[in-house]
Formats: C-alpha cells, structure tokens, sequence
C-alpha cells in the first residue's frame, strides 16, 4: 500500500493540469502524439489481456514516475491490475483479503474500482467474502458519501444474506450508512430474528440494536393498555400465534369479547424478536447481555421485563468497567422498575474494595430500591458506609439518606436524627453535607425542628465549607420567626466577618439580612444597611447587583414603595419544598446501553429511538415475497455462459444457518467455484432453508404415495414459465416464524454439515423414487392415511417447489455439472406391521440427513401411525442388543400417540460400515417389540465433491484388490444420462463427480463409520454394454454395492 | 467504531498506539490525563471521558491503561468489551500482559491489533483463529526470524475464518488426548461486626483445558444442575440442549477457555467455611492500640482450608504495628496503611492468630472506622455449593481420550466487618 500516497504526492508535486510534457518523457518515445493520448495507451496497455503488455506499462510508468511526471491518473489502472487480480482468485480467503486491502486504501481515485469490487464481493459465492463486502461499504462510504445511492443497493443486497457470517457485518453497514432506511429491513426482519443467535457475538450487539429501533417504529407498545391486557387471557394470544394462528383470528376473538375498546394484541413479529433475544442474555459477552437488557426495557411487557435482571446482576461480577457501565443503566432501570431488581438488593452492597466510582453508583440503586419494607435494612448498610474511611463515597451517603428520608414518610425522622448526630462529626466534609441534606429535609416540616436549626446555626461558629455555611444562612433566614434570638446574633457575626466569605455565602448573607429586616427591623436595621453597604463595594458583580436590588427593594424610599410593601410577600413566600431525585431520572429517553445515555448528552451519530406509534404500521410488509430470479451482469465475468441462478433475494426467510458447515465441504466446493459458479449462489441460501426441508421431507415421503411424481413435473412446468406462486411464499415465510420455535441449535446445527453442499444438487426425480419402489406401494394400500399431519401441506408444495426449482436450474443447463443426490434413500421399509403391533404400524426410510450428534450414524427416520382405536403411550427404544461396533442414538421417547395419528422420530444408527442389523426393542407402555433395521449398503455412505482430477489420483491409489469391476448391459430404459444418474443415486448415497466424458459417469462418496472412500465409475458404450467400476478400501462393501448397482440398472 | 488505541503505562507514558482509520493525534490523551490526575487511583478514572470531538474509553488492567477512541455513538460496553478481548488475547499469546512484553512484541502486537479490527469493527477475536493467521512467539520462532527475517504471520490460510466453529481450530493432532474441567467456586461474603452473614453467594465457573484431536463433540451432565440459578456459556455450548436437558454440549475450543460460568441460586444457604474473631481497639487517648484477630474453620465439609492470606487496608491514623503470628508472616507497609499476614493452613487443632500493638499518630484522634478484613483462601476437592459431574462423554471421535475433574472453592469478595 506503499503506492499510495506515493501516486497522491505525485499528483501535487508534478506539474499542473494540461502542461505539455513531451520530449524528454520516456513513456512517450516519440511514438504517442499527444499527453492525453498516451495515458490513454498506457491504460490500454494496462487492461488488456497479455501480461507482457502489462509489464511494459508498468514500467513505464515507474519510470515516469522516477522522472517525478504525474501518472496519477493511471492509479486507478494500476490498483486494478496489483488487488483486482487477487479479487478474482479461486481462494476465497485471498479474494476476502485483496477486497480488504483494496478497501483500505484512502485515496479517492479508486473509488469507482472500489465500488466495482464490493458490488461484485457482495455476489460472491463464498459467505466470507461477502462480509468482507460488508465490511468495505462504510470504508468507501467514508471516502466518498455520494455514493450512497449505490452503497444502499449493495447493502440492500447483503441484507437479504442468509448466512450469520455476513449479518453482523451488514447491519454494521447499514447503521454507519444509512440508519434511516428502516425499509429495507422490512424483508429481512425475521431472518435476522432467527439467525441471531448463531451471529457472532459483536454483530449480534449491533442486530439488537438495530432491531430495537425498529421495532419502536414497527409496533405498538406493548404497556399501552396494561391494564386492559392483565384482565385479558394473554397467554392464550402468545401462545396461540406460536401455531401459526396470525394476529387477525385472535383479535378478532378478542374484539367481540371486549367491543368498547380495541384490545392490544402484540405483533407476532414483535413476540419473535423478544423470543429469539432472550438466550443471549445467557451470552458471555457482557455487552450482547445489556444490549438484550436494553431491548427487553424498551420494548417488552411490563411483566417480562424482570428477566433481565438477573443476568444484569450478573455482570456486576465482572471487571469494574463492566460494572460502571452496567450500574449506570440499573440504576436508570430501577427508576422505572424498581420492583424488578428488589430481590437483587443485596448483590448492591458496597464493599470497602470498590473503587469509588462504583460505590457511587450502587448507592445510587440502594436507593432507587429502597421502599418502605426494605430501608431498615439499607438505612443498616448505609450506617456502615458513613463510618467508611472514603469521605467522597460518605458524602454521597448522606446525600442517599436525604432522598430516603423525602421519599419514605416513615423513617424521615429516624433519618433526621441520624444527619443531626452526624453534625458532630469529627470530619469537616460529613459535616458540610448532612448541614446541605438537612437543609433540604427541613423545609419539609420547619415548625417541629427549632432545635435542629438552633443547633446548625452555632455550627456557622466552626464549619468553614461555602456550601454548608451558605445553607445555614438561608435556612435562619428562612426561619427566622422560629428562632427570634439567634438570628440577629448571626446576622452580626456575619457582617463582621463579610468581606472574607465565599460568593455563595455572602448573598445568603445579603438575604438573612433582608429577611430580618422586614420581620425585625428594629433590631437589624443598622446591621442591614452596614451589610449592604460592604455589598456595594463587593469585586463581585452578582453580590453587587444583589445588594442594590436588594435596598430597593425593602428600604422604602419617597418615590417607589409599590413593590416594597409587597417586599415581605416577596421574600418570605411559603416554597415548596424541594424533592430530592436521583440524576438518573429521566435518561432513559436516551436508548439504554448506549454512550448517549452513559454521557447523559447525545453522542455524535446517536439515533433517537423513536417513540411508539399510535397505529400499528401495516405488519404484512415483513411478509416475504415468492423467489424470484434476477440475474447479476458481474456473474458474466466469470466466462460462463450467462444464466439465471438463485439470487439472494430470494424469498423464504429460513432458519438459521448456524454452525458446523463443514469446512472441508466448504473448500471442495470452492475449488470447483470455476466450473459451478453459475449455481454457486445457491449454495448459501440452500442451508438455511434445510429446517423447513427436513420437516417437508418427513412429510414428503409420507405423502409422495399418494402425490406421486405428477404433481410435481406440474409444478416444475409452472416455475419454468416464470410464474410465482403467491401462496408457496407466504407460507414459506409464516413456517419460518413459526420453526423457529423447533429445535434449532442441537438438532439442525450438525444437519448443515452436508446438505449446504448437496442440497442443492437434489434432482427432481429423487423424491419421486420412493414411488419406484414396490414395496412401498404395496404398503400403502393397507396404510391408513394419516389424519394428522405434523406440517401443514402447503409447506410441502413450497419447500417442494423450492427443491423442484433447484433441481431443475442445474440438470437443465448443459454447462452445469449435475451432481446428484436423491433427497431420500430407498422408499419405506417396514419396521413393524400393524397387525404385529397391535395397532401400532412403524415404517422407517433413510433420510440421508446427516445425523445430529454424531456424523457416524445414519439417520433413520420412524413413522408411526396408530390405526388402534386407542392412544398408544410412552413409545421408546428399549434395550438394543446390538452386535459388536454397533450404537444407535434413541428417538426421544413419544409420549402419547393419539388414535388415527401418526409421527415421526428421528434416530442415528452407527452401522459400523457393515450391513449387519441392528435389533432393538420398541417399547409403547404395555408392550415391547422386537424390530430390526437392515441397511442397504447404499446407505452406509455419504457423497463427497471430488473434481475429476481428485477422483482420478483417488482410484489410481484404490486398484488391485480394492477395485471390482462387473460387464452389464445397460437396457433400453437406462440410455439417457438422467435415469442412469437417478438410479445410481437411488441405490447409493453417493455424490456425482463432474466428468469430461460423455458416457462416463463418476461418482464418489465415504463411508458414514470409517470414512474410507467409495469411488464408482461407469463406463457406458451407445451400444448398451457397461463397465462398472467400484474402487473402495472396504472390499465387502464395494461387492454388495456393485450387485445393488447392476441390479438396479439392469432392471 | 474504535478509531485508535492507546496503551498507557502507570507512569503516563503512550508506549502503543494503533489507528485503524485515520490517525488521530496523541494529544488527545491529554483529556484523560486530566481525569487520571483528576482521581487520586487508577481504578477510580472514569471509563467513559468524553472530549470535544472525541470519547475516550478505557479498561485499566495488568497497570497499563488501554485507552479506546471513537468518535461516534457505540454502545460502550461493546468497546469495553473488545477492549478486555484485547487484554485477554495478549494474555494468551505472551502468558503475561506488561509493559516490557508488549514492547518486546511489538510486531506481533500490530499483527494481531491489525487482525482484530477491520476499519474499527472486529473481525477476528476468537484466539484460536488468530493463532491461526498469527503464531505466537516461541523462543525458538523468535531466533528463526531473527535469522531468517521471517515474520509470526501464518503460512497457511486461515481456514478456520471461514468455519462456522470459528472457535476451534482445524487439524487438530495431539498424541496424548485430554480434558480436563476445573469446577472452581468463589464466595462472596460480607460478614458483618458480630460474626453473622449480611450477603453471601456463591459464583462459579468451569475451566477447560481440552487436548483433543480431531473435532470431538462433548456432553457433559451434572448431578444437580438444578444448583446453577443463573448461567453464562461459551458460545460453543448449544444452548437449546441446555434448556431441554440441561446438559452442556459442545464442540470445546482447543486449549484454555472458560466452559461456563455459573451463580448458585440464592435460596440455598451458603456454607462460610471460615471465621475470623476479631478485636480491634483505638482509645481516643493512647497512642497505641490493641489488634488481635483468629482465624478458624466454620463449615468445611471435613477439608482443610489452605491458602490463606488475611489482608486489611488500616486507617491512615495508624503509623506502625508491633505484631506476632503465631503462624505464617506478615507484613505492613507504613506508606499505603496494607496490612497483609499469609497464614497457609489452618490447623483446627491450633488456630492461627496475629497479635500486638498499634502505635497511633500522637495527638491524632482515633479513626472512626476499624478496618475491614479481606479474607482469601481455599478449599481444594470441594465445591461448596455440592454441584457434581455426572458424567463426560465424547462423540465424534473414535480415541478414548484422559478425562479429569477438579473441584475447588475459593474466596471471593469475602469481607468482614469490623
């Protein structure tokens, strides 16, 4: 980066604009006319193709340089040739980090490259790149501010992101450019909901923040009718909307119910972000849990606010920064909310170690919290704190005890003695404040308290403190009619030592003054006029002013004397007496958690946070609209034919991606970025799609019985023809919210490993196997047709359609490698017959998920249907005996399965690389059944992405007695490439390897257990003869295999 | 977000400083020198010092101030945040975080400060995929490069950027495969005048240190997990598990790192191993004054407490004391008034004690506060809230990996009152 301010320097340094720099210029070489013309070349020189070219460019142009000529127009051609060639690098880490570097570059010439760069970023294939796309809009924003218009769209693009790595980084990118268009995170909001917890812990601050605002802006608060709701059922709303049950049907209900006043009803929406936040208040991150505690104080129910506490209370544990930090805003909260941290009361006790700061602030929440049932107990403590040998921390004490007393009736005299024994303390500064404190207190009830003020005005004797002589003064003077004697006493001794008082106390002695002189002239008349004589001369011009005003005012003169008959109403008017609050009341206009609120001021960049609207904005604008499909220019550049892939913005806002996408999978499908990149964009919108898919998939394979396959080349055809589906989006979006209530982080995290690679690759035959299979149709005629199903099965048409769309995007195109991979095993298998199990029917399939937990097992999905008449209770695996090597991981135990109801449960089954069964007992309450699951040893692997080249090097290390080779003739029905690929697929779970040949088919997997390589080749002639190769280590395997292949193509 | 950063040494020294936009001047510090000179202790300067154009925010740690600059509206535990991540990460590169190492380290220094932040937003803070794009510093690394003029800067691409286990390294190899869990529970107590207990909780945490090849995946149950109220966890813990099963399951990070920490429900009564007989006496008078304190073992389950070391920051009345343990040293300084007495073990058979004299400031009067008493000390093979591991399992992994569990209580904040 060295270059860069070299170039910039240049610019100035050489000469100006338009001078001729002929002659002696060695870039010219007397070949170029003109200067204009002959950067002209040079940038041509620099863009073409060759390398040589570009080298000799660059030379010229150091040498221009070394000759101090201005090649700053070139700059721009020369950072496109040094970062732009790293920006197209197949490694994904490279590209990031050549975006990284060309964004850091502050210099404004490159800033059309720049943007060029992130705009292409932002459609890269790989997630990391695309943060680091994020990354760069605030840095080019801050270069150059008018390109925001573009930046938006960029922004706008990342925001539909699915995956957690760039949500962080784009929300950041959103507020630094562009907070104010809360529109466009309408589309996004509930997938930013749901990806939350799985973002790393900083963007997570920033999502929460952000989503908090808009929320304020989006829906109605919450406490508008507290009371109204308490009356109300809640729960039934809140629960009710977790079934998909949407706002209108409820509120419909409540308003016939309550018809005088429309009810509040919270925002299904509005629910979602309370829900999918509350775990992080579990994060170890202290500020992920007080942005979570912000958000709960700003928008949720009264009476869900508490939760908070206890993880705020929590923090306080941690560094004292931390604890500044924290204690600021409870002490904020618990103005508002002192209920919610009353149980926590001691967690604020002070200990002599706190730093000052700290003590302050506890104190300043002891006494937010203290009520009329606690203070006993804190006026305890605060015994404690006045003996403490931190006079700062004792003077905030007494001024804690003042507020308690003012607020508490009860113990205001208990406190009073306590603030008049301490006026004989020993420590000046004790003094001065509890004189300060009483001042206050007393104003509140002066007629019983002559004593007190007796005693105070002796201490003008001996306390030296501005503030607390000042005090004394007004309060004598205040009360002078209580204490006849002393005051004039006072007055005098005052006046004598005038001149070497403090500002504050010398106008409090020009009022005691006054004030004696309107209710006791005759007595302090002269004293008066000698004080404000000594005024008159005062260096200070307020004291001055003071004075003067002051002898208007009361001394009657000839020609004035209206206002000063009125002078003692003037002076001794009753006041109200003062309230002691804290200094935190009130700043939580400023967004909690923020450095504004901190500050109490409002910091540079600081977004108000809106107040709530009166009508809820209309909420359908976060509905998500039908996929569609745009095409992006930049894609042209990859040398590939141009063709439509799935863009980001499409439609579904699906589960988190979350974690454990395999790295490896990751990078195998980078290395072949080249040769897919037309689908690569559907890679990372795929996975976060899969939650929804697994549910259609269960359900799928239930219902593809009946469906079948017609269905669906319907379908297909519609989508081709370019037609959206409104329902499928709606729906879509709707499962979303709801799914989100499903597990999401143990079961579905591991289920990424592989489908964000293979997914995609899903053919639309695949799910029409099932139905090929005999057995399975034979089973469905005495299969009761499941009344009940666990997903509602417009969700099926959609994730189907989605499915359908994938497929048919990539087996469609020529260019595209189809790699393919039924979405499921072989069809249905029966576990336990109806009459067998006495009403209880099991049938089982392959899912070819990866199993959550543990990668070695196959997942087995276990339907149950209960045709009996009566429920079925309590259905779980029970003792397996299993043969050595092999584990299974039990469904969790199903409670109870009604009558005419079925489900479905999840197993892993670690097979051990061997088609042995596994028999285990199924258990309901009354019975116990022996089953046994047999796999095909298709099953006992799963597809990995290998380039040919990899494949290649792979089975030149697998011959000999790895490798079995078998002659087949393939029959007429096998001649296309399509039904050859679908039927390998159906037997094996294998991937298919991009092959350069026509009448080769490649495809490769590993074994689920020992993860050892099985590589199967076919090798088919248009005659209809075959080879079928399979190379794998493990030898038993590779036979049963290629008898399950040949048996498949063959029939 | 964060523009700059700042280190600044206990004697007012800017020994660092790192922009990651444009360079703001150091004079900018001058603002929270002001502050620092302002309150009379380090900890006691403000975190958050706002300027005229800018805002200092500031940990205090290991006696060097990192000091933050932003310009515009961050929430600022975010940068307190990070701020510690920084303190943390160095911890872990260098094993200490001082002046002199950092110098020392200059160059890995700027690496990792440059890794963490992209343009002021961070971008890579787990510490095991900075070690991946960064080594750290081996003796022998060191002399290489010096030799070779080679840098720590990784040569092979950092993967693990990319992982959405961003937290644990790929390829990972150990010959011999363990883990081992440290249940360490601290008390925090306020024991007031008469002995009785005003607050006390107790906190804990569980530490791993977790050698295992490959990418094992973790469960780990307890006996009782009803005991833990309140939990904080690595991200690595799938917290939905929590919530169902409450079982902890996670893919661990390699190495060190800190599994969870916990607060044990206030219902249940705390335990207070330990008791200190106190009597502390200044006579307004006399220029000498009485101290004799006891320390003893309450509720310890039938272990014994160790490691205890009683200290006391004593009234500035105090000039010197006279004093005679009848275990362990002690020691007072004159200057800072801290009175520290190491007693080791407590015998129950004879317990310790510290006796002696006082002598006060002549004429001055007699303080009005006795000293409070902080107590440190521990109990090893116990934890006092009875929480227990249940068991420990792997999957994913084939190996049988060496599994440990270790359970100790500490002192907290524990503070008599007296």
């Amino acid at each position: 980066m060295s270059a860069a301010p070299a170039y910039g320097e240049d610019k100035g340094g050489s000469a100006g604009p338009g001078e001729p720099e002929y002659g002696h210029d060695p870039a010219s070489g007397g070949i170029f006319s003109s200067d204009y013309k002959r950067h002209d070349d040079l940038k041509e020189m620099l863009d073409t193709n060759k390398d040589s070219l570009k080298l000799e460019a660059m030379k010229r142009i150091v040498a221009m340089i070394a000759r101090g000529k201005n090649a700053s127009d070139l700059f721009p051609a020369v950072v496109k040739n040094v970062a732009c060639k790293n920006i197209e690098d197949p490694n994904q880490l490279i590209r990031a980090s050549a975006l990284r570097v060309l964004s850091s570059i502050r210099v404004p010439i490159i800033v059309p490259i720049m943007m060029l760069a992130i705009k292409e970023a932002a459609s890269d294939m790989s997630p990391y790149v695309r943060k680091t796309a994020a990354h760069a809009i605030p840095k080019l924003y801050s270069l150059d501010s008018d390109q925001k218009d573009q930046l938006i769209e960029v922004i706008e693009k990342l925001l539909a992101d699915k995956t957690t790595l760039v949500a962080g980084s784009v929300v950041m990118a959103f507020e630094e450019v562009c907070p104010e268009r809360i529109d466009l995170i309408h589309k996004n909001y509930r997938k930013l909901c749901n990806l939350l917890i799985d973002v790393e812990e900083w963007g997570q601050v920033v999502i929460i923040s952000m989503l908090t605002r808009y929320a304020r802006t989006q829906f109605l608060s919450p406490t508008q009718n507290e009371s109204l709701l308490e009356e109300n059922p809640e729960k039934a709303f809140y629960g009710s909307e977790e079934d998909e049950a949407k706002g209108p049907g409820s509120e419909e209900a409540a308003n016939t119910a309550l018809p005088a006043r429309k009810p509040y009803v919270m925002d299904p929406d509005h629910r979602l972000l309370l829900r999918n936040t509350k775990p992080l208040l579990q994060s170890r991150s202290a500020a992920v849990v007080m942005a979570v505690a912000q958000l709960y104080f700003h928008l949720a129910p009264k009476a869900e606010v508490g939760v908070i506490a206890k993880a705020l209370v929590r923090l306080l544990r941690s560094h004292s920064e931390v604890q500044y930090v924290v204690l600021q805003n409870v002490a904020t909260m618990s103005i508002k909310r002192r209920g919610m941290f009353e149980p926590y009361l001691k967690s604020f006790y002070i200990r002599s170690t706190d730093p000052t700061q700290i003590k302050i602030l506890k104190l300043e929440v002891l006494t937010n919290l203290a009520n009329e049932t606690n203070i006993p107990t804190v006026l305890r403590e605060f015994q404690t704190y006045i003996r403490s040998m931190d006079k700062d921390f004792v003077a905030a004490t007494i001024q804690a005890i003042g507020r308690c007393a003012t607020n508490i009736g009860r113990v205001r005299d208990t406190c009073l003695n306590g603030l008049v024994q301490l006026l004989s303390n020993r420590d000046e500064l004790v003094v001065a404040e509890s004189v300060v404190v009483l001042k206050k207190l007393l104003q509140v009830r002066p007629a019983q308290h002559g004593d007190v003020i007796k005693r105070l005005a002796k201490l003008t004797d001996s306390i030296q403190v501005p503030m607390a002589r000042a005090s004394i003064l007004w309060l004598i003077g205040e009360y002078c009619e209580h204490v006849p004697k002393i005051a004039p006493d006072v007055l005098r001794k005052m006046a004598k030592s005038f001149t070497a008082e403090e500002d504050i106390v010398k106008l409090q002695v020009i009022n005691l003054a006054a004030k004696l002189y309107l209710t006791n002239s005759k007595q302090t008349k002269l004293l008066t006029q000698y004080v404000l004589s000594l005024a008159k001369y005062d260096q200070n011009y307020d004291i001055r002013d003071r004075a003067r005003f002051t002898r208007q005012l009361i001394v009657p003169s000839e020609q004035g004397g209206a206002l000063s008959r009125h002078a003692k109403k003037l002076f001794l008017a009753p006041k109200p007496a003062p309230v002691l609050e804290s200094s935190f009341k009130d700043r939580d206009h400023f967004q909690l958690g923020s450095l504004s609120h901190l500050l109490n001021a409002k910091a540079t960049g600081y977004q108000e946070l809106p107040d709530w609207p009166e009508e809820a904005p209309d909420p359908s604008v976060r509905n998500v609209e039908v996929p569609e499909w745009t095409k992006c220019s930049n894609r042209e550049k990859r040398k590939e034919k141009e063709k439509p892939f799935y863009s980001d913005s499409e439609g579904e806002s699906g589960p988190t991606e979350s974690a454990d996408s395999d790295p490896e999978s990751e990078s195998a499908s980078d290395s072949k970025s080249s040769s897919e990149s037309g689908s690569g964009e559907s890679s990372s919108e795929s996975d976060s799609e899969d939650q929804e898919e697994e549910k259609g998939r269960s359900s799928e394979s239930e219902q593809s019985e009946e469906e079948g396959g017609k269905r669906k080349m319907k379908k297909r055809k519609k989508v081709t023809e370019g037609q959206g589906d409104g329902s499928s989006s709606d729906e879509g979006s709707d499962s979303s919210s709801s799914s989100s209530e499903s597990e999401k982080t143990s079961e579905t995290e591991e289920e990424q490993v592989e489908p964000a690679s293979w997914r995609k690759k899903t053919p639309p035959s695949g799910k029409s196997a099932p139905v090929a299979k005999e057995i399975s149709l034979l089973d469905l005629e005495d299969f009761t047709p499941p009344s009940v199903q666990p997903v509602s099965p417009p969700t099926i048409v959609s994730t189907s359609l989605a499915t359908d769309l994938e497929g048919l995007t990539l087996t469609d195109s020529p260019l595209v490698p189809s790699l393919l991979s039924p979405g499921s095993g072989a069809g249905r298998q029966e576990l336990l017959h109806r009459v067998a199990g006495e009403g209880l029917a099991v049938d089982y399939t392959f899912s070819r998920q990866p199993f959550s937990g543990d990668p070695h097992m196959v997942s087995v999905h276990i339907h149950f249907s209960n045709s009996s008449d009566t429920p079925i209770k309590g259905l779980h695996v029970g003792t397996p005996k299993l043969p050595a090597g092999i584990s299974i991981q039990e469904f969790p135990e199903i409670e109870s399965l009604a009558p005419g109801e079925s489900t479905t449960a999840v197993m892993g089954i670690n097979f051990c690389d061997s088609t042995q069964a596994a028999t285990f007992q199924l258990c309901t309450q009354t019975r116990q059944f022996y089953v046994s699951i047999q796999p095909p040893v298709g099953e006992l692997m799963a597809p990995v992405f290998m380039s040919e080249n990899e494949f290649k090097k792979e089975q030149g290390k697998l011959t000999g007695m790895s490798e079995i080779t078998e002659k087949l003739t393939l029959p007429d029905s096998c001649q296309s490439d399509h039904i050859v690929v679908q039927k390998v697929t159906t037997v094996a779970n294998l991937g298919r390897v991009p092959c350069g040949a026509s009448d080769e088919y490649r495809f490769a997997g590993r074994t689920l257990t020992s993860g050892s390589l099985v590589l199967l080749t076919l090798d088919a002639r248009p005659t209809g003869a075959a080879q079928l190769t399979v190379n794998s280590e493990k030898m038993v395997i590779g036979t049963m295999l290629v008898k399950d292949v040949v048996q498949a193509l063959t029939q | 977000m964060i523009h700059s950063l700042f280190l600044i040494n206990s004697s007012g020294d800017i020994f660092l400083e790192k922009h990651w936009k444009s360079v703001v001047s150091r004079s900018v510090c001058d603002y929270f020198f002001e502050a620092q000179e302002r309150a009379t202790e380090a900890e006691n300067v403000p975190p958050v010092i706002p300027t005229p154009h800018h805002y200092l925010l500031s940990v205090y740690r290991h006696k060097i101030f990192f000091v933050a600059v932003i310009q515009t509206e961050v929430p600022p535990l975010f940068v307190i945040e990070f701020l510690h991540r920084v303190v943390d990460t160095f911890q872990d590169y260098f094993g200490v975080c001082s002046e002199p190492v950092i110098k020392d380290n200059v160059v890995v220094v700027y690496e990792v400060l440059e890794e963490m932040l992209d343009n002021g937003f961070p971008l890579a803070t787990e510490s095991n995929i900075l070690k991946e794009l960064i080594k750290p510093p081996t003796i022998l690394r060191t002399v290489v490069n010096t030799i070779t003029g080679s840098t720590n800067v990784g040569d092979q691409l950092p993967t693990g950027q990319l992982s959405v286990v961003p937290w644990r390294r790929t390829g990972v190899k150990y010959t011999n495969n363990e883990a081992y869990f440290d249940v360490i529970e601290e008390i925090d107590a306020i024991i007031d005048k008469s002995g009785s207990t005003i607050t006390a909780e107790i906190q804990g945490v569980i530490d791993a240190c977790v050698k295992l090849t490959g990418m094992p995946d973790l469960t780990l149950s307890f006996m009782n997990p009803r005991l833990l109220d309140d939990v904080s966890f690595h991200p690595c813990v799938r917290f939905k598990r929590w919530e169902s099963e409450r079982i902890l399951s996670f893919i661990p990070p390699d190495g060190n790192f800190r599994l969870l920490s916990y607060h044990v429900s206030a219902q249940n009564l705390v335990a207070i191993p330990v008791y200190v007989k106190h009597n502390i006496s200044f006579r307004d008078s006399s220029s000498l004054g009485r101290f004799e304190i006891t320390v003893g073992p309450k509720q310890t389950m039938g272990k014994t407490i160790e490691g205890v070391i009683v200290t006391s920051q004593m009234p500035k009345g105090v000039l010197n004391m006279s004093l005679t343990p009848s275990q362990g040293t002690h020691t007072f300084d004159p200057v800072t008034k801290m009175l520290s007495w190491d007693v080791g073990k407590i015998n129950p058979q004879k317990l310790p004690s510290l006796k002696g004299t006082m002598s006060l400031q002549a004429g001055a009067s007699k303080p009005d506060e006795n000293p409070t008493i902080n107590l440190q000390f521990k109990i090893q093979q116990l934890a006092i809230s009875g929480l227990k591991v249940n068991r420990l399992d792997m999957y994913g992994e084939k190996y049988k990996p060496f599994k440990g569990i270790k359970y100790m209580t500490k002192a907290g904040k524990f503070q008599v009152r007296t």
